[in-house]
């Protein structure tokens, strides 16, 4: 018999699903998160888990892991001395980056750069030369270089990075650079530009190689340690890490590139909201990740979370993919501000944090934040206990918030509302990013809300962007985990190339695609996945022929067999047109070719919850005094776990269970489906006929 | 005769009270539609300049064309006194004339495009942008004649037109545009990517006077700009002294050997009002370095400025015009007489900053930045390559930012908002060259408790013949420090042949003739220091010494000694700094590097390895007009 596991570490607490791959049956476990030492928290809640399965933990053969490591050793400052290797003429690319200073016209007056990840001191110059074509136009001097990464040596880096120009069309030199590194500098870990990113552009791809070694070190501990420890418990178990692409990665792979995994995390909870609405019935989605101190959200659409070429973490953007996900310093412990100048209200980024976290935590913290707000105005009621244990404080919560009242000359309860307000459209600027930025009509979206104060915000979010319904989860706390165990095996491999349309054909192109689907089954394979159960998809990366951008075309091989090039440069001109309102009458130009295979994925068995009738009032259990929509109301308080499916749940109500607690508007219902999802709409809701209200008709071709 | 807006719908908005937190809503939705903008351009343009560089401005205005988010204040106004047809549903308007529109563009290059936003039959809001093209004809590649000397001779004027009309484009028309350019397709592309993101910022402003109604959305945006003024107003009696400040800065040459030029401005408060006045800048040039100012322009600005440096929490817009008078003479450097050239204005265009600075610090030292950047120089490169194929760049380059109260100055940044430099492996993709060097200078930036940034570095090995064109500045003037700040170092360009011999190039020089294997050495320059170079941290100094931001010499600019192993001699480095302390007296306010234009003259062979540029020479119908340069003339 065999299992899969999917594991979450979170700040508080260490998620655990356990599937049988079979059956589809599912086991769950949440356990306290050891900070220091992640991999003990995983190992307790492998015993539990077990348990409740009543198996030996022997029986479990896969376990999937989304990991924030690699993240908070960026957002801490905490990675490794990492030397660098530029060619001659580029010590400074890092330095000089793209010249670039943020914060508009006149920023630069408050513009402090932060230092790169490899410092200046421990950046030294191979001399050679390559050209744009991969012509060697200097070879390399290898005494010289033997002799300065010597001295790199002594000065105690920890990891070191080959970034030479041009290296994305030839790798000799990069390659030979990490030989010679390797024997002067035993045990150092090399990252090559050419692996790590192979593309165009000498900044982003040396500044991605840079934070690979960054984090290289830190992960590459956390990954064996884990590994080692799980081998001792589990043998043949087969460890694989969440990319922040949702992808897996090999434990090995992890630790070579674990650039790839600074999104690691929040992906799991995009794959896992995923499943659940799919499962649900809506393949297309916005999900909204609520924290403490950001908002997390990505679009998927028929069930496929979009991708960008880019991961940001903080002030660093490196080129790797991820699931397009974009943070707002939006979150439960933002704080509410009113500066003198303009008398404006504005909410956050600065946040409370955990410590002292919200007034109403009563840890000391006087500030008004975004929970304090929920409070006052009766969202989040007294008698909850976040987190399971910790108390709410009104008195605190009311008094903080009063210092906005007071700036605004409001009563403190319009005064949360603003806050309220505020905050949601701070997450909706996000949401717009990632939907009608895009060219994607939230309207023909459902919107998912998780994290501890998803709920509380999601029918609000709903109602500003008109995506219905607002699906609430059950146990939002192990959607990450859920996400984890769901995620098939997926590999890619792709190349850089630049070519004109009339420069190339249709044969070529699929004859090259295939031969890099032939170098992606590899990777598979070795992850012990039958030929049988890959399958395969092509991409190609095009764009019109002087153009910057990129756009990714999925290419069907018999139908370019049939059409030719037309079956690419048809859809291209389609997407350029929902994209930017127009299409050119000029030639294309292929900028990448891609292969990715997947492995089949699993199927898990849902539970159904109990079925009742259309009241729910038998979960009821008390009511709340609050403020929604600028007027009093009375809400209906329920408990979650005494729903039951078929229930509708008029609002004004809240809905209450361990960790978050979910607020259902005037006007607005939410419906119990049959795994326990609860779903709002509008009273008489109908939905939209289909319309695309971005996408503009107009292609005009000029010339 | 001004444009008439046709609107079928006569109904005029209503100001209605709105609340607080629905302005701050449509604020941030109105600024998302304009960073939207940015990025349907950046992925959409073909020209490296806009594309890669983002030399490019968006804006979205109220019905009334004041801007409420942007970046260079409003233009609409003058372009519709610019403009004598209808104004109606659909259209789009062209222009790249600066004179006809007083300025709001300021060389034609910059193509403008503005279009009303209809809701329901009448105008809502105004979007607009300008962006930079690689080429619009004229006398050499690039449309910059460093010696053009009248703008008939910079490539192809197009007045205030309605390119599309009613949502039709006038293709005939736009076709004779591109037919006087020698790179149509990039033009044409980054015509079609400017009227996208035009349509981008109409539709979010026709979502969000949807979502809560027009005379809401008339009223917040009203709002907007009235909290902004109420701000300003603030800002300008807290930093703007009754007593006048003076400043003046230069032009280093004209690109014919005449220089420098002056600008001089005089800075003064009236009760909440803030004036500037120009009187005492040298009168036009009679070469291309003209800089046709906006006088609105000039208060964006200076109200950006003061903002940035005083309280970058203010959002800034059109709110505050009211509170501020420009006074510049006309046949001056800064409002030539048409038809004068007004193609290399770059230069003129960037000292602004530097004027401000100069202006503002002297009432409040304590907030001054160092002259920084204030240019855009430029590099051109274009010809046959052997295979036949015509190929042109138009690149702009980088340098120091000055130091500042707040830190250090980034080494090779860009003063500019949103530009970027081009990646090298695109250039050398797209481009017969080959960057050998990219690095920013040790010891170009100023010294100062806060260091000036450095300039760069640029190798450019040519791998075809062909000709390039180099436009820079403060090649004889300092950018200066401030409060014992010194001033960064200035800039250079030589050209190494492929056999060794070196030349040294003019700053600014067209059609320079260039073989394979030639490198050109472009060194842009530092900026100046902020603050007393010996109050600097000793860990910062060995820091850039080990960087190799600063040579153990240069150290010595900061009264730091350095050991043979790149620590700090601390011993040494108290009593040296003792010394030069006493030697050098209290800190002066400016260090310009220079005590009179005269001496600066005397040194310039023997510093630059130049000649010294002759006084200017001004054309006579200048000198007769309303006696530029001498008496107050109130602007227009």
């Amino acid at each position: 018999m065999t299992y899969r596991l999917g594991v979450d570490v979170g700040g508080t607490f260490t998620d655990l699903l356990l599937v049988n791959e079979r059956t589809g049956q599912t086991w769950k476990a949440k356990v306290s998160s050891t900070p220091r030492d992640q991999s003990e928290g995983v190992l307790r809640g492998i015993e539990r888990v077990c348990g409740l399965a009543a198996i030996s933990a022997e029986e479990i053969d896969h376990v999937m892991h989304g990991t924030t490591v690699a993240t908070n050793t960026v957002l801490t400052g905490t990675g490794a001395r990492v030397g660098l290797v530029t060619t001659k003429g580029y010590r400074q690319v890092l330095q000089i980056a793209r010249s670039f200073v943020p914060g508009g016209l006149g920023g630069w007056v408050i513009y402090n750069k932060s230092l790169p990840m490899a410092p200046l001191a421990l950046t030294i110059e191979a001399d050679e030369r390559v050209g744009s074509k991969g012509d060697v136009v200097t070879a390399l001097n290898e005494a010289k270089l033997r002799d300065e990464l010597r001295a790199l040596g002594a000065k105690d880096i920890e990891a070191l990075t080959v970034s030479l120009i041009n290296s994305f069309a030839n790798d000799k030199h990069e390659r030979r650079i990490k030989e010679i590194a390797q024997e002067v500098l035993p045990g150092i870990p090399v990252s090559l530009s050419s692996e790590v990113v192979p593309e165009m552009q000498e900044y982003e791809r040396t500044v991605t190689t840079v934070a690979n070694s960054y984090v290289r070190p830190r992960v590459q501990k956390y990954v064996k340690n884990l590994q080692s420890k799980l081998a001792a418990k589990a043998k043949g178990v087969k460890l694989h890490i969440l990319r922040s692409d949702g992808g897996l990665a090999s434990a090995r792979s992890a630790e070579d590139f674990p650039v790839n995994l600074l999104m690691s995390g929040p992906a799991g909870g995009v794959t896992g909201a995923l499943w659940v609405a799919v499962q649900a019935g809506f393949p297309n989605l916005l999900t909204v990740d609520v924290g403490g101190t950001s908002t997390d959200v990505a679009l998927i659409m028929n069930g496929q979370p979009r991708l960008r070429r880019e991961t940001t973490v903080g002030d660093v953007t490196v080129r790797a993919s991820s699931v397009d996900i974009r943070t707002v310093g939006a979150g439960g412990g933002s704080i509410a501000h009113v500066p003198e100048l303009t008398g404006a209200l504005r909410v956050g980024p600065q946040s409370a944090g955990a410590d002292p976290g919200p007034a109403a935590y009563g840890k000391g913290g006087v500030e008004p934040t975004v929970t304090d707000a929920n409070v006052v105005l009766g969202y989040l009621p007294e008698q909850q206990r976040l987190g399971g244990d910790m108390a709410l404080d009104r008195g605190l919560a009311q008094k903080s918030v009063e210092k906005i009242a007071r700036s605004l000359g409001k009563t403190s309860r319009d005064a949360a509302l603003g806050i309220y307000d505020i905050v949601n459209e701070n997450m909706v600027g996000a949401l717009r990013l990632v939907s009608v930025e895009q060219g994607h009509d939230p309207r023909d979206y459902a919107l998912i809300a998780f994290g501890g104060a998803g709920p509380l915000h999601a029918n609000a979010l709903s109602r500003l962007l008109g995506s219905w319904p607002s699906i609430i989860p059950p146990g939002p706390g192990v959607l990450c985990a859920l996400g984890d165990a769901t995620t098939a095996v997926r590999d890619e491999s792709s190349r850089t190339f630049i070519r004109k349309f009339s420069e190339t054909g249709a044969a070529d192109i699929a004859k090259q695609l295939k031969a890099l689907a032939v170098d992606a089954a590899k990777g598979l394979a070795a992850e012990k996945v039958a030929a049988a159960e890959m399958e395969f998809g092509y991409q190609v990366d095009v764009r019109y022929h002087g153009q910057g951008l990129r756009l990714t075309v999925d290419v069907d091989l018999k139908r370019l067999e049939r059409e030719g090039l037309a079956a690419i440069s048809g859809p291209f001109d389609a997407e350029h047109t929902r994209l930017f309102t127009f299409a050119l009458p000029l030639e294309h130009e292929f900028v990448a070719l891609r292969a990715v295979v997947q492995g089949k994925g699993i199927s898990i068995k849902r539970q159904v919850i109990a079925k009742g009738s259309a009241s729910a009032a038998a979960a009821a259990v008390g009511k709340q005094k609050s403020y929604m929509d600028g007027k009093d109301c009375v809400a209906t308080v329920y408990d979650r776990a005494m729903l039951k499916s078929g229930n509708r749940v008029a609002g004004p109500a809240i809905v209450m269970e361990m960790d978050p607690t979910s607020v259902i508007l005037p006007q607005h219902h939410g419906k119990v489906d049959a795994y326990g999802n609860i779903l709002i709409y509008p009273d008489g809701y109908r939905a939209p006929k289909k319309k695309a209200v971005t996408a503009k008709k107009a292609v005009r071709r000029t010339r | 005769m001004p444009a008439t807006i046709i609107q079928r719908n006569k109904k005029p908005m209503k100001k209605v009270k709105v609340d607080s937190v629905t302005i701050d809503i449509i604020e941030s939705a109105l600024r998302n539609a304009r960073y939207e903008m940015d990025t349907v351009l950046f992925r959409t343009a073909m020209s490296p300049g806009i594309r890669e560089q983002h030399d490019e401005f968006p804006m979205i205005a109220n019905l009334d064309g004041k801007m409420v988010v942007g970046q260079f204040g409003s233009f609409i106004w003058g372009f519709m006194q610019g403009y004598d047809g209808t104004v109606e549903e659909g259209d789009v308007f062209l222009t790249n004339d600066p004179y006809s529109v007083n300025g709001a563009i300021s060389h034609q290059n910059d193509w403008l495009m503005l279009m009303p936003v209809f809701k329901d039959g009448r105008v809502i809001a105004w979007s607009a942008m300008f962006g930079h093209m690689t080429d619009v004809g004229g006398k050499v590649p690039g449309s910059l004649p460093t010696d053009a000397r009248t703008i008939y001779e910079e490539g192809v004027s197009v007045p205030p037109i309605k390119i599309i009309r009613g949502g039709q484009l006038q293709d005939e028309l736009l076709k004779v545009i591109l037919h006087n350019c020698r790179l149509p397709t990039w033009n044409f592309s980054d015509f079609n990517a400017i009227v996208a993101a035009l349509r981008t910022a109409a539709i979010r402003c026709v979502e969000i006077a949807e979502r809560f109604g027009d005379d809401v959305f008339y009223s917040a945006m009203d709002a907007m700009l009235e909290r902004n003024k109420r701000a300003m107003r603030q800002l300008i009696r807290q930093t703007v002294p009754e007593r006048k400040q003076y400043f003046e800065d230069y032009i280093c040459d004209d690109g014919l050997n005449m220089g420098p030029y002056k600008i001089a401005c005089t800075m003064w408060r009236e009760g909440d009002k803030c004036i500037f006045d120009f009187t005492g800048t040298d009168p036009q040039s009679i070469s291309s370095i003209n800089f046709l100012l906006n006088e609105e322009m000039f208060k964006m600005f200076a109200g950006v400025y003061m903002i940035m440096v005083f309280d970058p929490q203010i959002l800034f817009n059109d709110g505050f015009y009211d509170l501020m008078e420009v006074r510049i003479p006309p046949g001056t450097l800064l409002k030539p007489l048409k038809p004068a050239a007004l193609s290399c204005r770059t230069h003129a265009l960037g000292r602004i900053f530097d004027i401000l600075g100069g202006l503002l610090g002297q009432g409040n030292p304590a907030f001054m930045c160092a002259a920084g950047f204030s240019d855009s120089p430029h590099f051109m490169y274009s010809g046959y390559k052997s295979t036949g194929e015509w190929y042109q760049l138009y690149q702009i380059t980088f340098g120091g930012i000055p130091g500042k109260p707040f830190g250090d100055g980034p080494d090779g940044h860009s003063l500019w908002p949103s530009f970027t430099n081009v990646p090298n492996e695109f250039l050398e993709s797209y481009f017969p060259l080959r960057i050998d060097i990219y690095e920013t200078i040790p010891d170009t930036g100023g010294a100062g408790r806060n260091r000036g940034g450095n300039g760069l570095r640029i190798g450019y090995r040519f791998l075809e013949q062909g000709e390039i064109s180099i436009h820079d500045d403060r090649w004889l003037t300092y950018p200066w420090g401030v409060n014992g700040g010194l001033p960064g170092a200035r800039s250079k360009k030589a050209l190494v042949r492929a056999d060794g011999t070196e030349e040294l190039l003019p700053s600014k020089i067209d059609r320079v003739k260039v073989n394979e294997g030639d490198l050109l050495l472009s060194d842009t320059w530092g900026g100046g220091g902020c603050g007393d170079p010996f109050e600097r941290e000793i860990d910062k100094v060995v820091f850039d010494v080990q960087a190799g931001l600063v040579t153990p010499q240069g150290a010595r600019n900061y009264g730091v000694v350095i050991n043979t192993d790149l620590t700090a001699d601390v011993a040494a480095t108290s009593k040296l700094r003792a010394k030069l302390a006493a030697e050098r007296g209290p800190v002066p306010l400016f260090d310009r590097g220079f005590t009179s234009i005269e001496s600066l003259k005397e040194r310039c062979k023997a510093e630059t390895g130049h000649d010294a540029p002759q006084q200017p020479r001004f054309s006579e119908r200048v000198l007769k007009s309303a006696g530029a340069g001498r008496k107050k003339t109130k602007a227009a």
